[in-house]
């Protein structure tokens, strides 16, 4: 197979305006008669579906939640990014799409990332349409921030509530089209199948969650957009539903699936407490912009603290080792992700680690310096040019308070800790998969007329992303990009008239469905679905996390693949298939994530160099950092699928070129 | 931190096969449940053990886990959310409870809300509030104008994400003796209005949610503001007031 | 907007609710007022307020507008009630109160309480100030200048006769308009009209008007040998539950009716609730000042 990516020639920052004038179209009298099915409302999902519908196509919207609104993007906190340079910081497209190439450490098409760039401001002015109340200034313009792997000021939010007030933008965008008619919403359903006729996507087989009962849908082009597959490793940040059903039953079907091993640790979440842990909690990113992050310098410290008998605000400072600071001082604490994770981990592997758990995992994030800080500003701010210690302190908590306060708040609930008065214990976890369904520059997987679209996709992130990207694209696949490349696709459709759901591709994919489900229903195993979940976590987080090394990624691949084995011999699903049957939802979906968690490690393995998120321990340079290999792996991989047994799977590989931008070593010193 | 510990507790959890059938309070016994466990993680350990025992686990929507999708919905302990403020039963944790205790875990109760099963509801009246009225609407484009062109004073805006910052979760509506779904769609209301955006619209906005929202059968707000206090975001009810005031305003249009 | 959502809709209940709520609580404002005079004032006083308040008909269209007041905050409570009652059919097995006041739960159960009261108030005093034959009228004890103690109607102010004898048992008995017909040969043909009046049949002119005792009526009810206790305490217990539905109803109208603001609004919840107290505190001492008083 070859792969074509469809870039368009010319040069980098016109090609997508040249694209999109030379894209076919659909009359309006025309797009009635066309019908299309998007799988998944986060902000790709629901952005896409709203457009589609209100360019006057016949959508009909899956999402397995109960409402289109609690789709995951709703819990991204920190913000979004787009090149406004409202701050007059020397923001420009160019350096979102430059800073974004490098974030992903080289590993990205420079196409589509200047295309997102490109769109990134548009964003912004079609949600402040929509209303989404973004943070403003006391003048009533829009307010930015930092964010990790910038050295501008580009990034916009809603407190630590950005995913949410995006989503609900993007929501109340749909809700409007399914009131109008437009789109026909399938809450509570999730896509078991995808349906294909002469090679082209033609339709899904969902189940309706409620009721049990398997549903043909047809249509003339199918967008996926379910989000990425962070629950391999079973705790993560990703929602407890979060899946990667959608996308693997349509690399089953042939779409390839590239970038596996692209995984982003995200460096500040609250450190795992106790074996009944169901998931992992964020703490925004943006906290980078006040906290200082430390462990103690002695190893002894680190173990007083670890039994409790030494409390951080006890370790004096010269005895902290403030490592970001102290490695990266020009970007210091905001580094990119994977550069904080791993240096945690690092820092926790010497034996520096603060958290009383079983792997003493843990690092601090300290707002004790903002605190006075801010607190000075704030006294001078009010004419006070003489403040107290202690009026200081007040004022600078109260600053926190007002920035970070529902973080600071939710912190304190899970871990009955005040970080007002002691640091934030935090440690890296599971975030985001920069990997996906392999797709080409119109969004189009290998399948004609089924499109990916948001994370679930591959397409803009290389190997590592930077914070507050993620929503960007979701929102820019959404809203302006698919809209044009689906209509040059369905432009060729528009003779094709209603697709009938009794074709013998439909019953025959439908029978696929009912025959998986039946087989864990009648097994009769001795084992829950979680059981195995968590087995599948612990080897994916040990051998395929965030350091990766040849012995590791071949023992993951046969414990994997006997896992596999053993899941469906022992695997005991209770209820039955026509009702509410949470478990059989979840034996669905872990069937996925084993085979993809094989894939993820063979992907590591074949990836001889360290990139991103991607860190084999035999690639690093003197210092531990990255180590590419651009001679040999410049390149995309996808996979193609070749049944069951998942190690005959196929690599096929893109080669990246840069035509814009000098590939350099990443560096943050 | 107080050190986390292990409690034995005594679970009533409401159980019911579909919404047709009728249900009951059952009775389990729960051990060793750590208090560093978050409440949701407590059912996870109930339903292993349920399922080891052969038995159908119990059914409870939940998702993100961390306070924001507004998926779970449990009234605990004669309490939306359980007894504590500001969060969500996910965030809930077990050190909120003793060794010994018993705990009552109801659905939302509300004719606009019937029990699907167990401990899940049919929240999408919700939804087809939204439908009725809740956006601006602007279709897709890449020539909005930009969005700095309407200045939005400060107070506005932030006021605006306070009512926005609701999750839907219908915390308001289980807790209210009424059943009432205003503080909800008083949000809704409010954040719109509150913004230059949204004022184009306001008058069709705010008849046509509350039309909706009287048809899917709520009760309505007597003010005892118990919404306010179980609001896992703190959705104040100054969201009613200024919905009242544009209902008002529309109605007299 | 549809004509009927002016009725409909569940937010112009809650105006409704509000706007009779917070009338009603002007009435309660003004009746106050006039029953301190019970206390404060003297009984001359209070029957001369009495009168004004049953024959003004400024005040007249005050009280119709009072009672349906009344009667549609009733019946939108009711209304409201019945509709938050079905929109929950299945209860809670459980339930804390600890998020709302007992008040704003039980403003319906408050509400019945106080029209139960308002009912009984009404057969006890405004029944009987306007039907009742039997209403006592304005006495007064004098001398009829031969060292006989004799009783006499007071006229009102507007009286052409300023005082109007009674009979040796203290009524306008038949027998005494008889004797005045024959010593004046048939001028004077008398005849109570309307409880109060005594008018010349012969030309239509009122020549004597006294007016009722409702100072009489209210204290020998709440010194009533056998019930006074009973009544006062029924008296102060029902004001107990104005005071519960007034602390919760009072600010609850200006949320109804949107008029709230950051500024206004403490200000709003201040005065509701000093209202709460002192208008049924000031209420209830009355039956207990007249139960006791020598």
């Amino acid at each position: 197979m070859k792969l074509d990516s469809k870039i368009p020639a010319g040069p980098l920052k016109d090609k997508w305006t040249d694209h999109k004038n030379h894209l076919k179209l659909v009359a309006p009298n025309n797009r009635p008669k066309i019908d299309i099915i998007v799988v998944g409302t986060g902000l790709a999902g629901a952005s896409a579906a709203a457009s589609l519908g209100e360019m006057g196509y016949n959508v009909k919207a899956f999402c397995f939640q109960d409402s289109p609104r609690r789709a995951h993007s709703i819990a991204a906190q920190g913000g979004i990014n787009a090149a406004k340079n409202y701050q007059n910081d020397g923001d420009s497209i160019y350096r979102l799409f430059y800073d974004t190439i490098k974030g992903g450490d080289y590993r990205a098409r420079e196409a589509n990332v200047h295309r997102l760039a490109e769109v990134s401001g548009n964003i912004i002015d079609q949600c402040v349409a929509q209303g989404v109340p973004f943070a403003r200034e006391y003048g009533g313009m829009l307010d930015n921030r930092s964010f990790g792997g910038t050295q501008v000021q580009r990034t916009f939010y809603a407190a630590g509530q950005t995913g949410q007030q995006l989503l609900l933008g993007a929501y109340s965008a749909l809700s409007r089209q399914i009131g109008l008619g437009r789109v026909k919403m399938y809450n509570r359903h999730e896509m078991l199948d995808l349906v294909k006729v002469d090679g082209k996507a033609r339709g899904i087989i969902a189940r309706n969650l409620i009721t049990g009962e398997i549903e043909r849908h047809s249509a003339h082009a199918v967008v996926i957009a379910s989000g990425g597959y962070g629950n391999v490793y079973f705790l993560s940040t990703n929602a407890m539903g979060s899946n990667v059903t959608a996308g693997w039953k349509i690399h089953k079907q042939g779409a390839l699936f590239a970038n596996p091993c692209y995984v982003q640790i995200h460096p500040t979440c609250i450190p795992v407490h106790g074996t009944n842990q169901s998931k992992l909690t964020l703490m925004s990113e943006s906290l980078r912009n006040s906290g200082r992050i430390w462990v103690p310098k002695k190893k002894e410290d680190a173990e007083a603290i670890r039994a409790g008998k030494l409390k951080p605000t006890q370790i004096a400072e010269e005895d902290r080792d403030y490592y970001l600071e102290r490695k990266y001082p020009a970007f210091g604490n905001l580094v990119p992700r994977d550069v904080a994770s791993r240096a945690a981990k690092e820092v926790c592997d010497a034996g520096h680690g603060i958290e009383a758990n079983d792997t003493n995992e843990g690092v601090y994030l300290d707002f004790s310096t903002e605190i006075q800080t801010k607190g000075k500003q704030s006294a001078y701010a009010k004419g006070n040019h003489n403040p107290t210690p202690e009026e200081i302190t007040a004022l600078g908590k109260q600053w926190l308070e007002e920035k970070y306060g529902n973080l600071f708040t939710m912190y304190q609930k899970i871990t009955d800790e005040n970080p007002y008065e002691t640091p934030m214990k935090i440690y890296p976890a599971v975030h985001y998969t920069m990997g996906g369904v392999w797709v080409d520059y119109n969004l189009q997987s290998t399948i004609p007329g089924c499109f990916v679209a948001g994370e679930a996709n591959f397409s803009d992130h290389g190997a590592n992303r930077l914070g507050a990207s993620a929503l960007m694209q979701g929102l820019a696949d959404g809203y302006f990009v698919l809209p044009y490349t689906i209509s040059n696709y369905l432009a060729d459709e528009i003779r094709t008239g209603k697709i009938s759901t009794d074709s013998p591709e439909f019953l025959e994919a439908e029978a696929r469905v009912k025959d998986s489900i039946s087989k864990f229903l009648n097994n009769n195993g001795t084992k829950s679905v979680d059981y195995f979940h968590k087995k599948l976590g612990l080897i994916m987080w040990n051998k395929v996390g965030m350091g990766r090394n040849e012995k590791g990624l071949t023992e993951a691949i046969a414990e994997i693949a006997q896992l596999k084995e053993d899941f469906y011999k022992e695997v005991y699903v209770p209820g039955s298939a026509d009702e509410l049957n949470p478990e059989l939802e979840k034996v669905l979906r872990v069937a996925d994530f084993i085979e993809l968690g094989q894939l993820m490690a063979m992907d590591a393995l074949q990836r001889k160099e360290s990139c991103g998120g991607h860190f084999r321990e035999e690639y690093q340079d003197a210092e531990g950092e990255t180590l590419r290999d651009d001679e040999n792996f410049k390149f995309v991989g996808a996979w193609e699928y070749k049944g069951d047994d998942i190690s005959r799977e196929e690599l096929h590989k893109e080669e990246l070129k840069y035509e814009e931008i000098k590939i350099a070593a990443r560096n943050y010193k | 931190m107080s050190a986390a510990k292990n409690i034995n507790i005594n679970l009533k959890i409401w159980r019911q096969k579909n919404a047709n059938s009728k249900g009951s309070i059952e009775t389990y016994k729960l051990d060793n449940v750590s208090t560093a466990s978050s409440f949701l993680e407590m059912l996870d350990q109930l339903n292993e053990q349920l399922i080891n025992e052969r038995k159908e686990p119990v059914a409870f929507d939940h998702d993100c886990r961390e306070g924001i999708c507004g998926s779970c919905s449990l009234y605990i302990n004669g309490r939306a959310h359980g007894p504590d403020t500001g969060i969500t039963t996910c965030q809930l944790h077990m050190r909120m409870f003793n060794d010994g205790d018993t705990i009552y875990i109801e659905p939302w109760r509300s004719k606009a809300f019937p029990v699907i099963k167990d401990l899940v509801v049919d929240r999408t009246a919700f939804d087809r509030i939204q439908q009725a009225g809740g956006f601006v609407s602007v279709n897709t484009s890449g020539n909005t104008i930009d969005a700095n062109s309407i200045p939005v004073p400060k107070v506005d805006a932030d006021k605006a994400f306070e009512a926005a910052a609701c999750i839907g979760c219908g915390a308001c509506v289980a807790t209210c003796k009424n059943g009432s779904a205003m503080l909800f769609v008083g949000a809704k209301v409010s954040q719109y209005a509150l913004l230059p955006q949204g004022k184009v619209e306001a008058t069709q906005r705010v008849l046509n949610m509350v039309r909706q929202m009287d048809e899917e059968g709520f009760g309505n707000c007597t003010n005892t503001g118990a919404c306010e206090i179980e609001c896992p975001k703190g959705i104040s009810l100054e969201n009613i007031a200024r919905m009242n005031r544009e209902f008002l305003k529309a109605s007299v249009k | 907007m549809a004509k009927s959502a002016l009725l409909k809709s569940s937010i112009v209940k809650k105006y409704w609710m509000a706007l009779t709520g917070l009338f009603l609580c002007l009435f309660l404002a003004g009746h106050l007022a006039g029953n301190l005079q019970l206390i404060f004032g003297t009984s001359q006083q209070f029957n001369e307020y009495a009168l004004f308040m049953t024959t003004n008909p400024a005040v007249k269209l005050l009280s119709y507008l009072t009672y349906i007041s009344i009667l549609f905050h009733a019946i939108d409570g009711i209304m409201l009630t019945i509709q938050n009652k079905k929109a929950r059919p299945v209860g809670y097995a459980k339930t804390d109160g600890s998020s709302s006041s007992l008040a704003s739960r039980n403003m319906a159960v408050l509400g019945t309480v106080i029209m139960v009261f308002i009912a009984t108030h009404m057969v006890n005093f405004w029944a009987k100030m306007h039907f009742d034959k039997n209403m006592p009228l304005v006495q007064k004890e004098m001398d009829n200048g031969m060292g006989q103690k004799q009783i006499q109607l007071v006229g009102t102010k507007d009286s052409q006769m300023p005082y109007m004898q009674l009979d040796q048992s203290g009524k306008l008995s038949k027998e005494f308009f008889e004797t005045i017909k024959m010593q004046t040969q048939g001028q004077y043909d008398l005849e109570v009209q309307d409880m109060t009046k005594i008018v010349n049949k012969k030309t239509g002119e009122v020549i004597f008007e006294g007016y009722k005792d409702l100072y009489k009526l209210t204290v020998d009810f709440f010194k009533d040998a056998k019930y006074g206790l009973f009544f006062t305490i029924g008296y102060v217990l029902a004001m107990l539950a104005l005071a519960f539905h007034l602390w919760h109803g009072f600010q609850s109208a200006f949320q109804s009716l949107g008029a709230t603001s950051s500024k206004l609004t403490p200000a709003i919840k201040f005065f509701g609730r000093a209202f709460a107290i002192i208008v049924p505190l000031l209420f209830a001492i009355i039956p207990i000042f007249l139960h006791f008083k020598k």
